[in-house]
């Protein structure tokens, strides 16, 4: 086990080097920060003065020995648009981004998990039944809504169009659902169905969506920024108030949109897969109950691949909030990142990506390690 | 193909095709996607107006609803944008560029990473290594982040979008490829290949290439909804495609800010028309996975 976790640590430390290579070509070759910071009235010397300051006189292989040196002390270099140390900066940001996306995982676990897990079993069983009504239900309400809004409330018989396609989708979803409560593999099909619409929605047009609906519209929830938040440990959390729960609901709903159906998919290839394998028939002919054969024995069977995507996802999410942050307002670093591409901010471009490759390599590591705990032929066959 | 012996008159495609017809689904998305197409490519004779001509913009027939009258005799449908123009001209137009972008995008990263796939698998060893670590290092990578560094280094413009997708997505095919040209390596008529001393690129293109054809097409659809939603997210950011080239994208980013003031048609039907693109992609692409994939063929 030591071996396994100093070899994965050794790689981590030089994917980590080859990657701030890379992050650091590839940042220096975008614009020039020059001509954004110095103004236009300043003189050769003055120009001189701050390039010099900057250290962008210097040749690129010293500038970036340089940053190597400082990002190993922990110096990531200053922001030159807010003057302030780069990986502050993000620090005090990447609280809201974490919390978004943490939020946002959650969700799809809760949602995609029971879903995934009864389109994989086989049909004709009640809890299918019920569950899949539910859910068709609890998809076809808020869309049914939306439709009455978009036909009520905008100006001049201007939604029908509109409404009539909501409607179309909320009433054809869940009639296929309630169709499929009788024949046999209907609903799990459904539920497919519906997954592929989870992967082609376009979240930032989701998103705008949202706060039309629930923000413009009904006024339920808010539609930009974290709302009140609590300090704890020295970091404001908005999870811990009401007020920034309500904040919190429209975003992450958004940005769990890909992962549901992800986790819907993976569930169900799971489950079917594994309603197949020797053990399940064994435990089935020691008598135990279907319950227990699902909620115990296939699912642990499923968890790996599920820690697996949720781990490796996280860091897609965290990646991802760059669009739901600028749609919402969120005060993550994902929306400081694309405003600090517009300002040219090296720094912290740099900065931020050398922090996501970090946080990738730690999800990585992290998912290895449960891995070999959940699986012990990956610690026993020493896989690098 | 499977193990399964074909009927005397069932040729592969004839089988492939029977297969594919059995899924309505499937098929309603071949249509829809066909009819998407069509729209793309016949946008200048179809659509009521030149979007991007701006004699034939009146600027006081701005942010009008879905269903007004026009002036020069013709009903916005889906209303007008701020500008005047009507949303359904500029869907029509913006789907050019989102198809195109995708639909392109994703060939050539097909070529380019299919190529470098089946050079892995088929050269294995060192070659092998090299390139499976940079894919490695790629697809550890977000894409979306990728694409927007690439963008904020190149600059705006269709052709950079395509170069940045090609970049970022290059990956995915050649590590397909890659595994079923090292499952296919493995076969005679590989080896009968070789042993007829043929020179390794026509090995490589002739045998081994058709072989992989399955797999290749299945990422490839994939991929292609994936480009389309790529670069309508990037085009969202305002990092895509330049304000003289709306793709659906940008549409919507122009209309998000009057989303608020409940003029929803600006960016809603430009969503709905990026919905159903990438919608019918996906059923195509999902079906193909279910019809072409051996391990699922009994």
């Amino acid at each position: 086990m030591t071996a396994f976790l100093l070899r994965r640590l050794l790689q981590a430390a030089f994917v980590m080097l080859a990657m701030s290579v890379l992050v650091f070509l590839g940042v220096f070759a975008i614009g020039d920060p020059v001509e954004i910071l110095v103004s236009p009235q300043a003189d050769q010397a003055e120009r001189a003065r701050i390039i010099a300051d900057l250290g962008l006189d210097r040749p690129l292989w010293e500038q970036y020995l340089h940053f190597l040196g400082n990002a190993l002390r922990g110096d990531l270099g200053r922001s030159f648009a807010y003057n302030e140390p780069a990986l502050r900066l993000i620090l005090h940001r990447l609280p809201a981004t974490l919390e978004l996306a943490a939020s946002a995982m959650l969700i799809a676990l809760v949602i995609g998990l029971p879903l995934g897990l009864f389109a994989g079993l086989p049909p004709r069983t009640l809890p299918l039944r019920v569950i899949v009504l539910v859910a068709g239900l609890c998809f076809s309400l808020p869309a049914l809504w939306l439709a009455r809004v978009l036909l009520d409330q905008l100006p001049g018989g201007a939604g029908p169009a509109a409404a009539a396609a909501l409607a179309l989708l909320a009433l054809g979803l869940p009639a296929g659902l309630a169709a499929g409560v009788l024949p046999r593999d209907l609903p799990a099909r459904a539920i497919m169905a519906g997954s592929i619409l989870g992967f082609s929605l376009p979240t930032f047009w989701v998103g705008l969506l949202l706060i039309m609906v629930f923000a413009v519209q009904l006024g339920w929830l808010p539609s930009t920024g974290r709302g009140a938040t609590v300090a704890v440990l020295g970091v404001e959390w908005s999870f811990l108030t009401a007020d920034g729960i309500a904040h919190l609901i429209l975003p992450a709903l958004n940005l769990a949109l890909f992962n549901i159906s992800l986790m819907v998919r993976l569930v169900r290839a799971g489950v079917r897969e594994t309603m197949l394998t020797e053990f399940v028939k064994f435990a089935r002919a020691k008598g135990l109950s279907p319950r227990r054969i699902v909620l115990v024995h296939v699912l642990k069977a499923i968890m790996i691949p599920v820690v697996t995507v949720l781990g490796l996802e996280f860091g897609q999410t965290v990646a991802f909030s760059v669009v739901t942050e600028s749609v919402f307002a969120w005060p993550g670093v994902g929306k400081l990142i694309v405003d600090s591409i517009y300002q040219l901010d090296r720094p912290v471009i740099v900065a931020y990506l050398m922090l996501i490759v970090l946080l990738f390599i730690l999800i990585n590591l992290a998912v290895d390690l449960a891995y070999s705990l959940l699986d012990p032929r990956v610690r026993l066959g020493g896989r690098a | 193909m499977s193990g399964a012996a074909l009927a005397p008159d069932e040729t592969p495609l004839r089988r492939f095709l029977a297969d594919y017809a059995a899924s309505p689904l499937a098929l309603l998305g071949l249509l829809l996607l066909l009819l998407i197409a069509a729209a793309a490519i016949l946008a200048p004779w179809i659509a009521p107006q030149d979007p991007y001509d701006l004699a034939q913009l009146d600027i006081l027939d701005g942010k009008l609803p879905p269903g007004s009258p026009a002036g020069a005799g013709f009903t916005y449908w889906l209303g007008t944008d701020d500008q005047g123009r009507d949303m359904l001209s500029g869907i029509l137009y913006g789907l050019r560029t989102s198809l195109g972008v995708g639909a392109g995008s994703a060939v050539l990263a097909g070529i380019v990473g299919g190529a470098l796939g089946l050079l892995a698998g088929y050269a294995g060893g060192r070659t092998d290594g090299a390139i499976m670590r940079v894919v490695d290092l790629q697809l550890s990578f977000p894409a979306i982040l990728a694409a927007l560094m690439i963008l904020a280094w190149l600059g705006k413009g269709v052709a950079n979008v395509v170069l940045a997708l090609v970049l970022v997505e290059w990956a995915y095919y050649a590590r397909t490829v890659r595994g079923s040209a090292l499952a296919e390596r493995q076969r005679d008529y590989v080896e009968a290949a070789r042993g007829l001393a043929l020179p390794a690129w026509r090995v490589l293109f002739r045998h081994l290439a058709p072989n992989c054809a399955p797999t290749f097409i299945i990422v490839l659809t994939m991929q292609m909804a994936r480009a389309v939603a790529l670069e309508a997210t990037l085009s969202f950011l305002g990092l895509g495609v330049p304000i003289t080239e709306p793709s659906l994208g940008l549409l919507i980013a122009n209309g998000s800010e009057y989303m608020l003031a409940g003029q929803y048609w600006i960016s809603f039907y430009p969503g709905l028309a990026l919905l159903l693109t990438i919608v019918a992609v996906n059923l195509v692409g999902d079906h193909l996975r279910d019809v072409l994939n051996p391990k699922l063929q009994a």
